[in-house]
C-alpha cells in the first residue's frame, strides 16, 4: 500500500503509465519503476514532514504501537485475570498501583495498556475490510460502468442514509458476542463512503489517455484496473483508511460500552462500561474514568491527525492547517 | 472531479460514526439529475429514491432480525425448558407459521399502518412506546443540533477567514480533539465533575433525567432546561467539528473567487466582504448538512441519553438491546432510519430553492 505512487491528484510530470505487463517486461523496467517509486515516496515524505500536526499523530501512534505489541513484556498475560488480581477492589491511585484498581482489585494501568492491544486490533481490521470493500466496490462500478455500476451505486447510496452506529449495533446484537462480529459490524456499515471517492478518482484516472492506450496495446479489465487504476487509487485509499480505523476505534469502543463487546477481553470502551457499573460515576471515581476515554480519544486523534496531513500533501487545496 | 471529492473528503474526516456517520456528501457535489431538468421533475425523483430507500429499510430490518438470529421463539425463551406445543403456539401468536414471503408483506403493511408489533420487556405497542418517547429526543437533539451548527458556522468562518494563523490552528485542533472524544465518556466526566461535584465544587446540574417532576407552569420548563444542559453540552462539544470543517472547507473554495477581489476593489470593508459576499455562498452545502445531521444525531444520542438517563428514543433503544427486545430494537431501527431518509430527502429538496445553478 505504502508503495503506490503518491501523487495522483495532482498529475505527476512523468507519464504514470508505462508500466508493461509482467512477462514481456526488459529486466531494466521493473528497477526503473521501483526507483520512481522511491522518488515519490521521498516526495511525499518531504512534504508530509511540514505538516506537524500529522508528525504529531504519527509518534503518537508509535507509541500505542509499540506498547500494544510490548504490552506482554510490560504488564504480563494475567492481567485480564480476575481470580489473580493483586490489590483491593477500587483503590485510588497510589505508589503501587499508579492508575488505581477495578472492581476485581486489577491493576488499572495493566488494564489500559493491555486494551490498547484490541482497539488497534480492531480498528485496523475493521478498518482494513471497510476500504477493501469500498475499492472493489468503487473500482468495479467506476470501470465497467452501465446498468451493474448503476446498481451497485444505488446499493451504495441506500448504505449511505443508513445511521451507520444504529445499524453496527443491530448487526453486533443479533450475531454472536465475539471480537469478529465487532470488526464485521463495523467494517460492513462503512464501506460506502469509501466506494464512492474511489468510483469518482477511478472515472477521473479512465479518462486519461493512457488508459486509453493501455487498452488499445491489448490491456484487459484486469490489467487496467489492477495495473493502472489501482496504483493511482491507492493514496486516496490510504488516507481514506487511515481516518476510517479512528471511526472504527470509536465504534468499537461504543459498542463495548453498549455491551456488545466481547465480555472476556479487556478493552477500553469494556473498561468504561466496567466503571460505570461499578458506580464510579456516582462516587465520583474520576480516576477509574478519565485514563480509558483519554486513551481512546488518544489514539483516534492521532490516526485523524495522519489521514488529514495524508490527505493535504495528496490534495494541497484543502489547506489543512499545520 | 477533485473539487467534486474535495469537500467530501473534509466531510468524511469529520463524519465519525459516533456522531454523524457519513452524510451524504458524494450526492451534495452533484445533487441535480441534470441541470436541464424542471424542478417538479426533480421533486418526483426525489420522491421515489426515498421511497425506495423506505422500502429497502422495511427489507432490511425484516430480514436482518428474521433471518441472522436463527428461530425467533427460541430467542424470546431465552432457552428455558418449552414443550413444543408452546413453540408451535408462539409461533403462531406471532406469525411464524406462515411462510416467508407471507409474513414480509404482513410484516410490511402493517409497519406502514404504524403497528411495529409487541414490545417483549413492556408487553404495549412498539409505537405507542415510540410516540411516547419522541418529544424527548426532539427536544434534546433538536436544541443540540441548533447550538452546534450556530457554533460550527461561526467558528467556520472565522477559521478559514484567517486561514493558517493562530486561531484557525487553535479552533481546527479544538475541534478535532473534541471530535475524537467518546461522546459516552465526556457525558459520564461531565456528570462527575458537574453533577456528582469534585472535592469543593458542589453538583450544579442533575445527574440525570428530565424534570425533576414536582414542579409545573414556567418554572418546570426552566427545570427542563436545568435538565437539558450536560446533554447539551456533551452532543455540542463532539458534534460541532464536523460543520465547523465543512464550513471552512466550503468558504476557502470560495476565498479564491474573482467577485472577492471585485467586491473589495469596489472598497468594501473585509467585514462585509466576509458576511455580504463570500459567506452565503460557502452556506450552502453546511445549511444541506444540518438537515442531514437532524436525521443522524436522533441515532447518535443513543449514547448520551443512555449515560443521562434521558427519557428518549436513544434510551428506549439501549433499553431494547440489553434484554434484547427484538420488535423494540427494530422499530426504533425503523425509525432512526426513516429519520435520514426524510432529511436527506428534505435537504435534496432544499438544495436547488438555495442554489439556483442545481437542478433545473
Amino acid at each position: 500500500m505504502t508503495s503506490a505512487d503518491p501523487s495522483t491528484p495532482t498529475p505527476s510530470p512523468l507519464p504514470d503509465g508505462p508500466v508493461p505487463s509482467p512477462r514481456s517486461a526488459v529486466p531494466s523496467a521493473a528497477s526503473i519503476v521501483r526507483a520512481r517509486r522511491r522518488a515519490s515516496l521521498i516526495r511525499f515524505w518531504r512534504q508530509y514532514r511540514t505538516h506537524r500536526a500529522g508528525l504529531f499523530g504519527l509518534a503518537g501512534l508509535a507509541l500505542v504501537a509499540l506498547t500494544a505489541l510490548a504490552a506482554p513484556l510490560l504488564v504480563g498475560g494475567d492481567v485480564q485475570s480476575v481470580t489473580r488480581a493483586p490489590g483491593k477492589a477500587l483503590e485510588a491511585p497510589s505508589g503501587q498501583f499508579l492508575l488505581g484498581t477495578d472492581q476485581f482489585g486489577r491493576p488499572l494501568l495493566g488494564l489500559l495498556i493491555w486494551g490498547a492491544r484490541i482497539s488497534l486490533t480492531v480498528g485496523l481490521l475493521a478498518a482494513a475490510l471497510s476500504v477493501a470493500i469500498g475499492t472493489l466496490v468503487g473500482v468495479m462500478a467506476g470501470h465497467f460502468g452501465g446498468w451493474p455500476a448503476t446498481v451497485t451505486m444505488r446499493i451504495t447510496d441506500w448504505f449511505l442514509v443508513m445511521p451507520t452506529l444504529v445499524l453496527a449495533i443491530v448487526l453486533a446484537t443479533v450475531m454472536s458476542r465475539s471480537v469478529w462480529t465487532v470488526i464485521v459490524a463495523i467494517g460492513v456499515t462503512s464501506w460506502p463512503t469509501t466506494a464512492r471517492l474511489v468510483r469518482a478518482q477511478t472515472i477521473a484516472v479512465e479518462s486519461r489517455p493512457y488508459i486509453e492506450r493501455a487498452r488499445a496495446l491489448g490491456g484487459g479489465h484486469g490489467h487496467i484496473m489492477t495495473r493502472h487504476v489501482l496504483p493511482n487509487v491507492m493514496p486516496l485509499v490510504l488516507a481514506q483508511t487511515t481516518l476510517g480505523i479512528s471511526s472504527a476505534i470509536l465504534t468499537e469502543a461504543t459498542l463495548a460500552f453498549l455491551g456488545l463487546g466481547d465480555p472476556t477481553i479487556v478493552s477500553w470502551g469494556g473498561m468504561l462500561q466496567d466503571a460505570r457499573e461499578a458506580g464510579a460515576v456516582s462516587s465520583g471515581h474520576w480516576w477509574y474514568l478519565a485514563p480509558p476515554g483519554l486513551a481512546i480519544a488518544f489514539v483516534a486523534l492521532a490516526f485523524t491527525l495522519c489521514g488529514r496531513a495524508i490527505e493535504t500533501v495528496l490534495n494541497p487545496k484543502l489547506a489543512v492547517p499545520r | 472531479m477533485s473539487t467534486a471529492s474535495t469537500p467530501g473528503a473534509v466531510r468524511d474526516a469529520a463524519g465519525g460514526p459516533v456522531k454523524t456517520g457519513p452524510s451524504r456528501s458524494a450526492d451534495r457535489a452533484d445533487p441535480g439529475p441534470g441541470t436541464r431538468t424542471a424542478y417538479p421533475l426533480y421533486v418526483a425523483g426525489r420522491l421515489g429514491g426515498a421511497a425506495v430507500s423506505l422500502l429497502a429499510v422495511l427489507v432490511t430490518s425484516f430480514f436482518l432480525f428474521r433471518i441472522i438470529p436463527g428461530d425467533p421463539v427460541s430467542t424470546m425463551t431465552h432457552g428455558a425448558p418449552t414443550s413444543a406445543a408452546q413453540l408451535a403456539a408462539l409461533r403462531k401468536q406471532f406469525g411464524l407459521d406462515l411462510p416467508l414471503w407471507q409474513q414480509f408483506t404482513d410484516y410490511c403493511a402493517k409497519a406502514l399502518t404504524g403497528d411495529l408489533g409487541t414490545s417483549y420487556q413492556f408487553h404495549a405497542p412498539v409505537g405507542e412506546l415510540i410516540m411516547t418517547k419522541l418529544p424527548a429526543t426532539l427536544l434534546l437533539t433538536g436544541v443540540a443540533v441548533v447550538i452546534y451548527s450556530a457554533l460550527g458556522l461561526w467558528l467556520g468562518t472565522r477559521s478559514a477567514w484567517r486561514n493558517g494563523g493562530l486561531g484557525d490552528r487553535l479552533n481546527t485542533g479544538v475541534a478535532l480533539t473534541l471530535w475524537s472524544v467518546p461522546s459516552f465518556w465526556l457525558g459520564l466526566l461531565l456528570i462527575i465533575v458537574f453533577s456528582v461535584g469534585i472535592g469543593p465544587v458542589p453538583g450544579l446540574f442533575p445527574t440525570g433525567g428530565m424534570e425533576s417532576g414536582d414542579t409545573t407552569g414556567f418554572a418546570r420548563i426552566l427545570d427542563v432546561a436545568h435538565h437539558l444542559v450536560l446533554p447539551v453540552l456533551t452532543l455540542v462539544a463532539v458534534g460541532y467539528a464536523q460543520t465547523l470543517l465543512v464550513m471552512r472547507s466550503s468558504l476557502l473554495d470560495e476565498m479564491g473567487g474573482d467577485y472577492l477581489t471585485t467586491a473589495r476593489a469596489k472598497g468594501l470593508r473585509d467585514a462585509s466582504v466576509r458576511r455580504r459576499h463570500a459567506v452565503p455562498n460557502a452556506l450552502l452545502p453546511t445549511v444541506t448538512m444540518v438537515f442531514i445531521n437532524l436525521g443522524h444525531v436522533a441515532g447518535g444520542s443513543i449514547l448520551v441519553e443512555t449515560v443521562f438517563s434521558w427519557p428518549g428514543l436513544g434510551g428506549l433503544f439501549y433499553q431494547g438491546l440489553s434484554v434484547p427486545d427484538l420488535p423494540l430494537v427494530q422499530g426504533l431501527f425503523l425509525v432512526f432510519a426513516g429519520a435520514m431518509i426524510v432529511m436527506n430527502l428534505l435537504a435534496d429538496l432544499l438544495y436547488p430553492l438555495l442554489d439556483p445553478r442545481v437542478g433545473r
